[in-house]
């Protein structure tokens, strides 16, 4: 399966699990999707279990809160990541926190799955990684994940979370893996061992990493279509690096990270959001503070530049294999 | 059993691709872009005479908010609550009104200015101003504070203190019921102010377009903090918000409770029976400020004193009205008296109340209790 057949297969299964658990969002029913996530599903379940909503991305989530209040599971979709900001609110103030509020009578077991990141010349409203602003917000889950299997694991673990889980998906993975060389020829899911997705029910948990190389020079830490382009950078340059794929970022698999980079003494990180005030920079404060003495190098950081998504530098801003290789060649200097 | 609710829901659909469902006995059911929207500005039900049981019931449940609301600006000016405080003085009809009406099941939410709506449920006086004096014995354990409480035995969902986001919330609430296939409905409580909050229209498209068993209740008390409404709203007539949407809406006198439950009381009956959303506007007045820290100074004191006298306070025509029914001074009186000894008694509590463990932090963030997500 490619992800965007794993992501679907992961709804069917928990759509005929559990009739608490309906989906729905812009053009998410009769037309199944914009990318295709639902494609189907409103045949399969009703028009009352996986439905169209009017294009308001605020009530969209809001009423998935109170459904989820009432004891629903819903799992809606925001069509591209970069509209979720009207929904912010609701998010921020009520999904995240109405658990601690209410002393536990109440909470919002609800998934938001949100195609995100860059790759598609989608410019600044259709590319971004927001990710940082709800990693920030205590109460929510950020899950990412970079690969059909892992993408219908993790989203059946997201459904049957009692907590707010957004769910971030690769749009550029959603047909093929992407190692950030736009001239190379797509490469379809097919060919790949993680292709290969079981039609059942199967969990990841959250908070899990991925251990995708052992390496012994740099641990490099990536989410999402990074992993795909820093390995590809590994390979490359033939620096024995670890690559550690986060899945998840809240929770985050910290223990995997720490016993990483004691291991190898130096640390790259790389994502496609900008850079100032990025996870990256969470993530940096993390390992050094737990692994100052084992650090032999700066902590890198691989990331999109400080401005705004732009259209014309699509492979300017993205940060590719080369600032990949580049920052793990740093690490090897000092 | 999946299969056979699926079913059913498809049976009521009509639309090609959304839940919605527009049943023939409703008065939105000839819905057609050139149709007229007289029919859906209602005008309010007749109202009908309360026995003097009913009478005597809103009498007390109203007494008990406002009495309620007084120890809270008591202790809040002796230093016991800190932070925000909402009162509901003056407003006591509207959430007394239609909680006369509700059933088993229903759900209330509402915004910030939420104890009488939580005493209105049921819930229990100490437990409120616990939560006010931030103790452990608090709905919330002190961690929510005024604007925040909830009660699941009560169907109380909030409690919120982002002006309008409830409003969505309530509207997720109604999916529920309908979902779920019962008979229950939502009351969402939202002020004048709010009513001018985007979501609110995203929630009215959608309980519109789908049919949603919820009552949007306008609480008009004329004064969004300290901007008017004639300030703040192009129309201020918010029982109209609703027709671009098809929602009907009827304009209430919400300072006296037998407007409030004859409408309600309609409003019921047309949610329940599936025909969509109904716009309540509650014409209503605070006497306090805004908050605690609010002197009001927007409005003249003429006015506040109308109000406040006893053709326009909402108790005080209660009481007229039992006294002219035959009950007795002292009756009234120890009607009082009663519910003076049930806030002296939550308030005692909500003073000698421990405040929460310091462990408490860390409790109900995330579903895995008491420990950090990363």
């Amino acid at each position: 399966m490619n992800m965007v057949q794993a992501l679907n297969s992961a709804l069917d299964v928990k759509l005929e699990d559990d009739p608490d658990i309906l989906t729905f969002g812009e053009d998410v029913g009769y037309f199944g999707g914009v990318f295709r996530v639902t494609d189907k599903l409103q045949e399969k379940y009703g028009l009352t279990r996986c439905f169209d909503t009017p294009i308001s991305e605020g009530g969209i989530v809001a009423t998935a809160i109170g459904m989820g209040a009432y004891g629903l599971r819903p799992v809606v979709e925001i069509q591209f990541a970069d509209y979720i900001l009207p929904a912010f609110d609701q998010l921020v103030s009520e999904a995240a926190r109405l658990r601690y509020r209410s002393n536990g009578e109440f909470w919002a077991p609800i998934t938001v799955r949100v195609p995100y990141g860059g790759g598609i010349f989608g410019g600044q409203t259709h590319s971004q990684s927001p990710e940082a602003l709800f990693a920030h917000v205590v109460g929510l889950k950020s899950v990412i994940p970079s690969n059909p299997y892992d993408a219908k694991g993790l989203l059946i673990s997201a459904i049957e979370d009692d907590d707010p889980v957004i769910f971030f998906e690769p749009k550029r993975l959603y047909n093929g893996l992407f190692e950030g060389r736009p001239d190379d020829p797509v490469k379809p899911w097919k060919d790949h061992p993680l292709a290969d997705v079981p039609e059942d029910v199967y969990r990841i948990p959250l908070g899990k990493a991925r251990m995708v190389r052992e390496g012994a020079d740099v641990t490099v830490l990536a989410y999402g279509t990074m992993v795909h382009v820093a390995l590809s950078a590994i390979e490359e340059c033939g620096i024995d690096a670890e690559l550690i794929d986060l899945r998840s970022i809240v929770p985050l698999d910290i223990d995997a990270i720490v016993e990483s980079v004691q291991r190898t003494g130096r640390c790259v990180i790389a994502h496609e959001a900008s850079r100032y005030g990025g996870f990256g920079g969470e993530l940096s404060a993390l390992v050094q503070e737990r692994c100052f003495h084992h650090l032999r190098a700066p902590i890198e950081r691989v990331a999109g530049w400080d401005t705004p998504y732009p259209h014309a530098f699509e492979w300017d801003y993205f940060p590719g294999p080369q600032r990949v290789i580049d920052a793990m060649q740093r690490t090897q200097e000092v | 059993m999946a299969t056979s609710r699926e079913t059913a829901a498809n049976k009521r659909s009509s639309s090609k691709s959304g839940p919605a469902r527009r049943t023939s006995g409703g008065a939105k059911k000839a819905a057609t872009p050139d149709q007229g929207q007289s029919d859906l500005i209602r005008k309010p039900p007749e109202i009908a005479k309360f026995t003097t049981e009913e009478d005597s019931q809103a009498y007390r449940d109203m007494l008990l908010i406002r009495r309620f609301e007084e120890k809270a600006g008591q202790l809040y000016g002796r230093g016991l609550i800190g932070g925000f405080c909402h009162l509901y003085i003056g407003q006591e009809a509207v959430v007394t009104g239609v909680q006369m009406v509700l059933k088993e099941g229903d759900q209330v939410i509402t915004a910030y200015r939420d104890h009488g709506h939580m005493l209105a449920t049921g819930m229990d006086p100490k437990g409120v101003m616990a939560e006010l004096t931030g103790r452990r014995g608090g709905y919330s354990k002190g961690k929510g504070g005024s604007m925040h409480m909830f009660s699941r035995d009560k169907h109380f969902y909030g409690g919120h203190g982002i002006v309008g986001a409830q409003v969505s919330l309530g509207t997720g609430l109604a999916f529920a019921n309908r979902y779920r296939g019962n008979d229950n409905l939502c009351c969402t409580y939202f002020g004048d102010g709010a009513a001018n909050q985007g979501q609110v229209y995203e929630s009215f498209n959608m309980a519109s377009l789908w049919d949603l068993p919820v009552i949007y209740i306008i609480e008009n008390n004329q004064y969004a903090m300290g901007t008017s409404v004639t300030r703040s709203s192009a129309e201020t007539h918010f029982n109209q918000r609703g027709v671009s949407f098809r929602i009907p809406g009827m304009e209430v006198d919400g300072m006296d409770v037998r407007a409030v439950k004859a409408a309600a009381e309609e409003a019921a009956e047309f949610v329940r029976g599936g025909n969509g959303p109904i716009i309540l506007e509650m014409k209503t007045y605070r006497y306090r400020g805004h908050s605690m820290s609010d002197p009001a100074k927007y409005r003249s004191k003429e006015e506040v004193d109308k109000m406040k006298d006893r053709e326009h306070d909402p108790i005080e025509r209660v009481k007229a009205r039992l006294i002219d029914g035959g009950m007795s001074e002292e009756d009234v009186k120890a009607i009082d008296k009663e519910i003076r000894g049930v806030i002296n008694e939550a308030a005692e509590f909500a003073q000698n109340d421990p405040e929460p463990d310091p462990s408490e932090l860390w409790t109900d963030i995330y579903a895995e209790d008491g420990s950090e997500a990363a």
